[in-house]
């Protein structure tokens, strides 16, 4: 009898937890993307074909998207100080690179942990390459899925090459000498344009640590940790790096040192490249991808006739990172599940659903790009497919270490320091070593000169 | 025990004037008592203890913050950093001569000169003076700030714009000098309320003595110097004290600058607030956050004293 009962009561129970989803659920979805603005393609695609189809699939369910139109820093501020209040959008597109920082400061859970063991049975898993896999992965545990990686190169503007008497369809240059005397022509032939600009500086956030001093600092062989995960605090390799920003922006102004400097500098750079000012700008494909396509604020009039790439060369050929000629550093980005969502498994579903070939097939249509699903079409896109079958191989990732993010802060003021001409590279190595040592801990830390 | 008894009823005496009983009236403070120490005294006493430790935001010291004793404070004043760009010193030194020429030379001297202005003109110019002057105040920060960038911008600027029409070059002024942007920023923003403070205290001065002054054929810098000066002394103290505290912990020039380039308008609000909110180091934006209670209970304590001197 009492057993009679007490069925009869967890059947109540749950015949109104069944009942409840009758009053629809709302799901909030972030992303650092505006329509007609920054990541146009990533909005779209959310608003016009993931929303609809899931929706259609789950009546119970209202989507909202939140679009985002700040820095990938101020997204990042703000998702942090959400995170750790409870609250936040359900679904939120992340950057791979902070996901230890999150994890070791208790902001972010594992996927299994926010919406149950059943997402281990995911059938997507299976269809991601190793490579991608590990952009969302953090001590043999997803924290999300990835929807793409990248790779870095020069982006180069064919016309104006042309009018300094270089070969636009062959140029690659094999040194930063090389690199710096395309730059040094195009300056000569046009005394009023900032030829090549490689990021730096504080207002452009992680873009000036990936794109710019990264893609330096792997041609000296060197890389912002050494084989143990140690901080490298001092050696030849920043001392080189530095001088080459000081050669740019200082020295022999081939780039555009405001464009560094102001709080809007990264679009200042844009566009300088749709201008014709700069011919010379190392950015990752989402460049030519989201960047500079007909109809966005940046687009490159011709593109395709227009805009070239070539190799970022190492300091020497040879003196590269494992001894490569040629350097690249790929990052990757995904979607997480804020961990106090009330909804974790209309989250989960969401998430899932947007990352099932048949939705990444309609953003391939939207915007193509590498793909992190090995069943989802590589893009028939020249410029894609040759940047990455050509880069890949080549291509580094960054520390998956929890300090990583403060130490690229530090980066940033650093290169800053020396782009404005306030600091020598030696002074300004100096105090990214103090404040490096601050933040890890000196024995974690290596000096090697 | 008698004295006690003796003195009690001479304490009990204001009592008197109360509507409530004092029960009654501990009652209708409670709730207040209690906003004030959850909002208030609480978070005091959190900042206070977060200081002492090394907590984060992000990484291992969210979850696991150590106490660190008094390291945060020592790393702040570290002499061989301490006056670096990006440092605490330099944005110290940074708001001392923001203060300096902006709020006690600008504001004060430029809200003393518009007071004493408006009292000669006909009251419809006063007016309006005192509208655009008060608009300034009063507009939202996010608004004015926004305005000036775009006001200050060297490409698109309304500024260079006009000077230009008028045969003089273009500045970089947000890129090559930043501190006299903020500086004059911050004055033209606050003056309104030195001028409103000078204005009530030239008002209160009877006319006679400057209708005597007038009948002598003293000139109107004599008349300001030995009449106006002496009489409003009091309100120009308390004035150059309210106007620092406020403009010491100010975070308005954030808006236009970012605390960049390279840190020369880093003012102590805006070093706050990086520390604590952009590298999420929160033991460290403590300690800071403690330095500045100092700091301004330090100012509030001499404001008070003056203020009983004055009443004395």
């Amino acid at each position: 009898m009492t057993n009679r009962l007490r069925s009869l009561a967890l059947g109540l129970v749950g015949a109104t937890a069944v009942a409840l989803p009758a009053f629809a659920v709302d799901l909030n979805v972030t992303c650092r993307c505006v329509i007609g603005g920054v990541n146009s393609g990533t909005a779209q695609w959310i608003e016009e074909s993931v929303i609809p189809a899931f929706e259609a699939a789950n009546p119970d369910v209202n989507v909202v998207l939140n679009q985002f139109g700040g820095e990938d820093a101020q997204l990042t501020q703000q998702l942090a100080l959400d995170f750790s209040t409870g609250a936040g959008p359900d679904v939120t597109a992340f950057d791979g690179f902070l996901i230890p920082s999150f994890v070791e400061g208790g902001l972010l859970k594992s996927l299994d942990e926010v919406a149950g063991p059943e997402v281990n049975d995911w059938s997507g898993w299976a269809a991601l390459s190793e490579g991608s896999r590990a952009l969302m992965l953090y001590q043999d545990k997803y924290y999300g899925i990835p929807l793409g990686t990248d790779v870095r190169m020069i982006n180069t503007r064919k016309d104006i090459l042309a009018e300094a008497g270089i070969d636009a369809d062959t140029w690659q240059p094999n040194s930063w000498e090389e690199l710096l005397d395309a730059a040094r022509a195009i300056k000569k032939a046009k005394p009023d344009s900032f030829p090549l600009q490689i990021n730096a500086g504080v207002a452009m956030g992680e873009a000036t640590t990936m794109q710019g001093y990264w893609m330096v600092l792997l041609g000296t062989g060197e890389a912002v940790t050494d084989e143990n995960g140690k901080f490298i605090v001092s050696s030849q390799g920043i001392l080189d790096t530095l001088n080459l920003y000081k050669t740019i922006y200082v020295d022999e102004k081939l780039g555009d040192q405001r464009a560094q400097l102001l709080a809007d500098g990264r679009n200042r750079s844009f566009a300088n490249f749709r201008d014709g000012v700069t011919a010379l700008l190392v950015e990752g494909d989402y460049f030519y991808r989201s960047v500079t396509p007909e109809g966005s604020e940046f687009a490159v009039a011709n593109r395709d006739e227009v805009q070239g790439w070539a190799k970022m060369p190492a300091k020497e050929p040879g003196a590269g990172i494992r001894g490569q000629d040629f350097v690249t550093i790929s990052g990757g980005t995904g979607f997480v599940i804020n961990p106090a969502t009330d909804t974790p498994k209309e989250a989960w579903a969401f998430l899932s659903f947007m990352n099932e070939p048949a939705q990444l097939e309609a953003f391939q249509a939207i915007q193509p790009r590498i793909t992190a699903r090995t069943d989802v079409a590589i893009p028939n896109n020249p410029f894609l497919t040759e940047t990455s079958q050509t880069l890949l191989p080549l291509t580094t990732a960054r520390p998956n270490d929890p300090n990583y993010n403060a130490v690229s802060s530090e980066i940033q003021r650093m290169t800053e320091a020396v782009v404005s001409g306030e600091l020598s590279p030696e002074e300004a190595m100096a105090q990214y070593k103090s404040a490096v040592i601050a933040i890890v801990g000196e024995e974690n830390t290596v000096s090697l000169l | 025990m008698t004295t006690d008894l003796n003195t009690a009823p001479a304490r009990r005496k204001p009592r008197n004037f109360a509507l409530l009983s004092a029960r009654a009236g501990a009652a209708f403070l409670t709730p207040a008592g209690i906003l004030v120490s959850v909002f208030v005294i609480v978070p005091f006493f959190w900042v206070i203890f977060v200081s002492f430790t090394n907590r984060t935001l992000l990484g291992r010291t969210a979850l696991n913050p150590e106490f660190v004793g008094l390291a945060n404070y020592l790393a702040l004043f570290d002499p061989a950093t301490f006056f670096q760009r990006g440092q605490f010193g330099f944005s110290l030194i940074l708001t001392t001569q923001f203060v300096l020429a902006s709020a006690l030379i600008g504001q004060a001297l430029l809200g003393l000169l518009l007071a004493w202005l408006i009292q000669t003109v006909p009251p419809w110019v006063k007016r309006i003076t005192e509208t655009f002057v008060i608009a300034a105040w009063i507009l939202p920060e996010v608004v004015i700030g926004f305005a000036w960038f775009a006001f200050l911008d060297r490409d698109q600027g309304t500024l260079n714009m006009l000077l230009e029409s008028v045969g003089l070059p273009p500045g970089d002024f947000l890129l090559d000098s930043p501190f006299w942007v903020i500086v004059v920023f911050n004055t033209w923003r606050g003056a309104a309320f030195s001028m409103m403070l000078f204005n009530s205290a030239f008002s209160s001065i009877p006319p006679s003595y400057f209708q005597a002054a007038d009948v002598a054929g003293a000139s109107s810098w004599q008349k300001f110097r030995d009449i106006g000066l002496p009489l409003i002394r009091g309100h120009i103290v308390t004035d150059l004290i309210l106007i620092t505290m406020w403009t010491f912990n100010t975070f308005t020039p954030f808006l236009l600058t970012n605390g960049g380039p390279s840190y020369r308008t880093e003012l102590v609000s805006i070093y706050n607030y990086r520390v604590a909110f952009q590298d999420f180091q929160f033991g460290k934006g403590a300690a800071v956050g403690v330095i500045m209670m100092l700091i301004n209970l330090a100012f509030a304590l001499v404001y008070l004293s003056l203020g009983r001197k004055k009443r004395a």
